[in-house]
């Protein structure tokens, strides 16, 4: 049987952070990986963060000393590993402002998308409905609900963004005038444009119409404050190693009401409260989505970046990256040849862009050989470049741990990059 | 010399700045295009025969990176003059090579002209696929569809 499970504590009214600035240079210590490589750049966080000691020690500590499978022994030590993984769900619930119930362990960003789709989508979907997604989604937004949509019969629309990147919310009566919109797919934060999303507009545009919203918050939950009843979402999703945890866990967290009326997705054990050879019932929330012995461990870790970040403070976090993307935005709009993908109001701390004349496979081979790590390729995004004309673009992507020198090390090595190919 | 180096010799970098057999090639229908899933980047390729049968020229219509660009470019003088059979071997072996399969894929590289540029794309693994590409659509544009006859 189940351990209880914590409650999230109540959201503490924020205080302002009184504390000085964070130091990148100062952090970047934190993690082995970068502290054993001095001249290295890493600035590829929008694909996975590197991970900080803190978060390296709780896996290590997790296995060394509290290793058992949970939910299952009355023995101290798998005790002892319940608490330890029912801890980290309750630490999760507390940082998006949730319910501990409201969170459901999955692999990640996709496979909690996924969930939503073979679960409620497949329970709830059919003739006559729509789905309203954004042109800016990452695949793991859109392909969930194409191959639903292919088996259930409903409809796929989108809400298009303008040349600046911004989502054209001006069209969103036009296509909820029918009345047909079930759910809204949105992503926070635009992984190739950078765009920080008016979720909170559209989700209320979207509930006074009778839809849900489900928000993608991959590239937001590392940088800024995510709080689920503000945002005013029904489901979030996000991925651990996104937010300097470990790869292979990451969150679904839906409103509890919702929950309660979505079948399970996946059988096995752990989901159920009781099986007969024909027939089984389903365990109470959030078990029931939770097939399978879990990524304790993995639990245990994300548990542990976010304590870290929050150790940090989201706010300090979030105005030294706003700080660190100006600076990086300014460097790059100066170097001859590059055009950035986004100019949008909001920007997240990532830089996507296209350099004249020169390939970005070609660009992100030349920088990784000056020891500055980029990502080159569609990112997951084919769509996005599709619009913006391009097939790929190469994408500096920072973190807590990002420096001006590293910035200033990137934009003059693109230079360079853009003399040699030429 | 370094792996990068190696990767981007001269060679390849005019190869890239000047690809031969570079053409529009509005008519290839949408099937024979290649894409490099990784990237996005495609690849339009068509094969013109002479007479005798035999590879007239190879024209290519190729978004792509230096590697992919070049590859195809080098593709067009390896291939002219052969039979189809032929371009089809020298497409499979050089594939293989590429991936750094078979008992001496240096050495078959460099024993076959300006191919040889491309031995250094094995020490980059995820270049193979934009290496590959223009080699793909060749192979592609050579199957004769069923009940034809190319004369080879």
């Amino acid at each position: 049987m189940s351990a209880p499970i914590p409650r999230g504590a109540p959201e503490t009214p924020s205080r302002p952070d009184d504390r000085p600035p964070l130091d990148p240079a100062v952090l970047r210590g934190e993690f082995p990986l970068l502290a054993a490589n001095p001249d290295f750049a890493y600035l590829d966080s929008a694909a996975t963060t590197q991970k900080p000691g803190a978060v390296l020690d709780a896996l290590d500590r997790f296995y060394r000393e509290s290793n058992a499978n949970v939910h299952r022994g009355l023995y101290p030590l798998a005790e002892k590993a319940t608490a330890a993984y029912e801890g980290a769900r309750g630490e999760v619930a507390h940082f998006l402002g949730a319910l501990a119930r409201e969170v459901v362990w999955t692999r990640g960003t996709t496979e909690s998308i996924n969930l939503v789709a073979q679960s409620w989508g497949r329970a709830s979907l059919g003739p006559g409905d729509a789905v309203l997604l954004t042109g800016m989604e990452h695949h793991a937004g859109l392909v969930p609900w194409q191959i639903l949509a292919a088996e259930r019969g409903f409809e796929l629309r989108f809400l298009p963004f303008d040349a600046r990147g911004e989502l054209e919310l001006e069209r969103l009566e036009a296509l909820f005038e029918d009345g047909r919109v079930r759910l809204v797919g949105v992503v926070h934060g635009s992984n190739v444009l950078g765009t920080i999303n008016p979720v909170e507009r559209i989700a209320a545009f979207a509930h006074e119409r009778g839809a849900l919203v489900l928000v993608d918050a991959a590239q937001t939950v590392p940088h800024r404050r995510v709080d689920v009843r503000s945002l005013g979402a029904d489901f979030l999703a996000f991925s651990g190693h996104k937010a300097y945890g470990p790869t292979g866990i990451g969150v679904l967290w839906a409103r509890e009401a919702l929950l309660e009326t979505m079948p399970p997705w996946q059988g096995g054990g752990d989901m159920i409260l009781s099986v007969r050879l024909e027939k089984s019932t389903w365990n109470e929330l959030p078990y029931k989505f939770e097939a399978g012995t879990p990524d304790i461990a993995g639990a245990v870790g994300l548990a542990a970046a976010l304590r870290w970040l929050d150790s940090l403070g989201r706010d300090r976090i979030a105005e030294a990256e706003r700080s660190l993307t100006a600076y990086a935005v300014g460097r790059l709009a100066a170097v001859e040849g590059l055009r950035l993908l986004g100019e949008p109001d909001e920007r997240g701390p990532l830089a996507a862009f296209d350099l004249e004349g020169v390939h970005p496979h070609d660009v992100a081979q030349f920088l990784g050989k000056e020891g500055l790590a980029v990502r080159s390729g569609h990112h997951c995004a084919q769509p996005v470049h599709r619009e913006l004309g391009l097939a790929a673009s190469a994408r500096a992507s920072f973190a807590v741990h990002t420096t001006r020198d590293e910035i200033d090390r990137l934009a003059e090595a693109l230079v360079r990059c853009r003399r040699y190919f030429s | 010399m370094s792996d990068f180096d190696e990767l981007y010799q001269e060679i390849i970098l005019d190869h890239y700045r000047r690809p031969r057999g570079a053409a529009r090639l509005d008519e290839v229908p949408e099937g024979e295009i290649h894409e490099n899933p990784t990237c996005g980047d495609s690849l339009k390729l068509k094969v013109e025969y002479g007479p005798d049968g035999r590879i007239a020229r190879v024209l290519h219509e190729s978004r792509g990176c230096a590697i992919s660009v070049a590859s195809a470019s080098m593709l067009t003088g390896a291939v002219a003059g052969l039979v189809p059979a032929e371009a089809l071997s020298l497409a499979g072996e050089v594939e293989a090579a590429l991936r750094g399969q078979g008992d001496d894929p240096r050495g078959f590289l460099e024993g076959n002209g300006e191919l040889a540029a491309l031995a250094g794309v094995a020490a980059f693994p995820a270049r193979v696929k934009c290496a590959s590409l223009a080699w793909r659509a060749l192979e592609s544009a050579l199957a004769p569809p069923p009940g034809t006859d190319r004369g080879s």
